[in-house]
């Protein structure tokens, strides 16, 4: 059988390249080495290394001559009922719920009005983007200069509302609202762009039958709109949730590494910076961006099941 | 249940590298209780033209009448009619029951009525077993009879249907052809129906009226169309395989004569040309089964050479080479067989012909002697 199988091989001797070593083997390799190099010394090494070192004693800044100190599972425990560790979470998640909801209500609602025929439609959707394309940085930094407790915020405030003013950094229950604020304005023109491709996606067919069969309003919405967009819309509350529960940037910006008045804006990814990078506890910072970790896979996985309920139409 | 009339309709899409006009001076009149199909090749404005009497494309000029009702300016909903869409438009996200009885809850029936109606229309449609199904995941067959059900429900005036049976596989849509035609008969309610599929239009419907490039081309019984095309256009879109065409010119002896290529053709009696100018660039047409094929020896009109033979079971089409040109196809019976290369005789009914001004593509035969 092998014989009957390799005996045309040897029959029709192929032509030798010129350049034989350079075959296509030879130029995949080439082409990933330096790829495959650099993800596993900056992404699979750290993370790796750093799931050693949530399980040691050790400070990247004091200990720099000593081998890390094996301890189990003490970071965690220590972290895990430490109350502090819980007061970030509550934080954060105080912070990404209401962000999120407002980026999606308003961002759908700007959609639903942009979708539909207009002149200099391409222009405002264009200024309405900009916010989205600035750096985190820039942004916060324009509106910490504006929300100085005199700054032009309150200036408006007083002068239009005649309202007192906000104590937009420095109000122990106003800080995470400014945070939510900033992230709101640079936020929710992604959600329009999202809800707008849904909607130009829902075919007019079915407008056209709610017409026909004299469909109310509500109805259009309820069961033509709002089903046939619910999917990407819970593809871009996937990707806002994950990208606003890291949030460091702006919150870094606005507030310090201690997260403004009472730590009230100290968002876990500040306080993960804090431990490991201000207080040097590498180990137990290692160990903190772990659970983080933990928690956005778990919460990720919930809404992707959602979604693919939603896509099947349950 | 009511006539839809269209007067002088004109439609035109202004886009943005110009205008289109997708119908043109459209006059047609649909009786009560009438199955009229829509009948041509894609982008005609079959389509557009269904779409206007929907109310949801608005006619550039002309009126639409409904009944006795004008109904150019009402809404779609206020029309009192029943759309089927061509993929269907059912709501996703309602069970098939809701879906059914959808166009009666805008109407304030009571509950029980509502109730009694879908399952009447569910019962008579087949389609009792997936009531509580949600529609998009059923087949594309279930979900056409569910769009049926949600257009019958209501009994609207008029039905317009779009290409309804398009998105079915060939048996099924042979099957679902029988069924409306049945059910319309049944409903006895008005039905305009588009396709562009004339076995569909054949089939199904009491008169066909056929279109192209916006232009209603000719209204008429599917016999009238299939025997008598008042178009160039008509003749070559009807019949399968398409009628034979060829040109000719008419000369005058005793009788009438039509030369096509080396065969001469005395126009039989009852043939009268409505026009009097004796064109010498004409049209002229004769289906496969108005020619006859025979052994070469017998008396025929012209001589020719099989090229193809295709046997099709219950009949046979040849391709013969008269040596015009192209060829003609001939139908004939499975049992005469003749084989390809072989020498034979064709003769034709005189009476079966057709003659069209190449110019304009009219049809040349006097109106008087088509009725038969
Ligand atoms: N909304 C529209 N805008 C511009 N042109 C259109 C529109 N709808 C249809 N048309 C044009 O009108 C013509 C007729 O279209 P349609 O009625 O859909 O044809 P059919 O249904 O016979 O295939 C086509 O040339 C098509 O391109
Ligand atoms: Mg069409």
């Amino acid at each position: 059988m092998t014989n009957l199988s390799s005996a045309p091989r040897t029959q029709t001797p192929r032509m030798r390249p010129r350049f034989g070593w350079f075959s296509d083997r030879w130029i995949a390799v080439s082409f990933l080495t330096p790829t495959m190099l650099l993800l596993l010394f900056m992404t699979v090494f750290p993370l790796i290394w750093s799931l050693y070192l949530s399980f040691t004693e050790w400070s990247v800044a004091r200990n720099t001559r000593e081998a890390p100190v094996w301890v189990g599972t003490q970071n965690y425990v220590d972290l895990l009922t430490n109350e502090r560790t819980w007061e970030r979470f509550v934080v954060t998640g105080q912070f990404v719920v209401p962000a999120v909801v407002i980026e999606l209500v308003l961002g759908f609602a700007v959609a639903m009005l942009l979708n539909r025929k207009f002149a200099g439609r391409g222009a405002l959707m264009t200024g309405l983007l900009i916010p989205m394309m600035l750096s985190p940085v820039v942004v916060a930094l324009f509106w910490r200069f504006m929300m100085q407790g005199d700054g032009v915020l309150n200036y408006y405030i007083e002068a239009v509302l005649g309202v007192p003013p906000v104590q937009w950094l420095t109000g122990r229950s106003v800080a995470l609202w400014s945070l939510v604020l900033v992230d709101v304005w640079m936020w929710t023109p992604f959600m329009m762009l999202i809800s707008l491709a849904g909607l130009s996606a829902v075919p007019k067919y079915l407008y056209e039958a709610a017409a026909v069969y004299r469909a109310s309003a509500w109805f259009r919405f309820r069961h033509i709109t709002l089903p046939m967009v619910t999917p990407l819309l819970l593809i871009a509350i996937i990707f806002r949730m994950m990208d606003a529960y890291k949030l460091f940037d702006q919150a870094f910006v606005l507030f310090g590494l201690g997260g403004g008045p009472g730590r009230s804006a100290q968002t876990a990814a500040l306080y993960i910076y804090q431990v490991a990078f201000d207080q040097f506890n590498t180990g137990e910072g290692s160990a903190l961006g772990y659970i983080m970790l933990v928690v956005i896979i778990a919460l990720a996985n919930i809404f992707i099941r959602v979604l693919n309920q939603a896509k099947t139409g349950q | 249940m009511a006539e839809v009339r269209f007067l002088n309709v004109v439609k035109r899409f202004s886009t943005k590298s110009g205008d289109v006009l997708a119908v043109d001076q459209v006059n047609l009149e649909v009786a009560d209780g009438e199955f009229l199909v829509l009948l041509g090749p894609s982008g005609c404005g079959k389509t557009t033209t269904l779409r206007m009497v929907a109310g949801l494309e608005t006619a550039t000029s002309g009126d639409i009448f409904i009944g006795s009702r004008r109904v150019n300016d009402l809404a779609p909903g206020e029309r009192d009619i029943a759309f089927v869409f061509q993929f269907y438009a059912l709501y996703p996200h309602l069970s098939v029951r809701d879906n059914i009885a959808f166009p009666l809850r805008a109407q304030r029936i009571s509950r029980e009525e509502v109730d009694k109606r879908v399952q009447d229309v569910a019962q008579r449609l087949k389609i009792e077993h997936i009531l509580k199904r949600r529609p998009n995941r059923l087949p594309s067959g279930e979900q056409q009879r569910v769009a049926l059900g949600r257009a019958m429900v209501r009994q609207p005036q008029v039905f317009l249907m779009d290409e309804p049976l398009t998105n079915l596989d060939a048996s099924l849509r042979a099957d679902m052809r029988v069924e409306l035609k049945h059910l319309q008969h049944e409903l006895g309610t008005t039905m305009l129906y588009v396709t562009h599929d004339q076995t569909e239009a054949m089939s199904m419907s009491h008169r066909i009226a056929v279109m192209n490039l916006g232009v209603l081309q000719q209204v008429g019984t599917p016999l009238e169309i299939y025997n008598h095309p008042q178009t160039l256009f008509v003749a070559l879109f009807i019949g399968s395989p398409p009628m034979n065409m060829m040109t000719c010119t008419l000369s005058e002896g005793r009788h009438l004569q039509a030369k096509v290529g080396n065969l001469r053709l005395t126009l039989s009696s009852t043939h009268r040309l409505l026009s009097q100018e004796r064109e010498q660039n004409v049209a002229f047409g004769v289906r496969s089964e108005d020619v006859h094929i025979q052994s070469a020896d017998r008396a025929s009109d012209v001589m020719g050479t099989v090229l193809v033979r295709e046997p099709l079971g219950d009949e046979t089409i040849y391709q013969v080479d008269v040596g015009g040109e192209s060829a003609l196809l001939v139908k004939a019976l499975p049992r005469e067989v003749f084989q390809p290369g072989e020498r034979v005789g064709l003769t034709i009914d005189p009476e079966r012909i057709h003659l069209f001004e190449a110019a304009t593509g009219k049809s040349l035969l006097a109106a008087a002697e088509k009725a038969g």
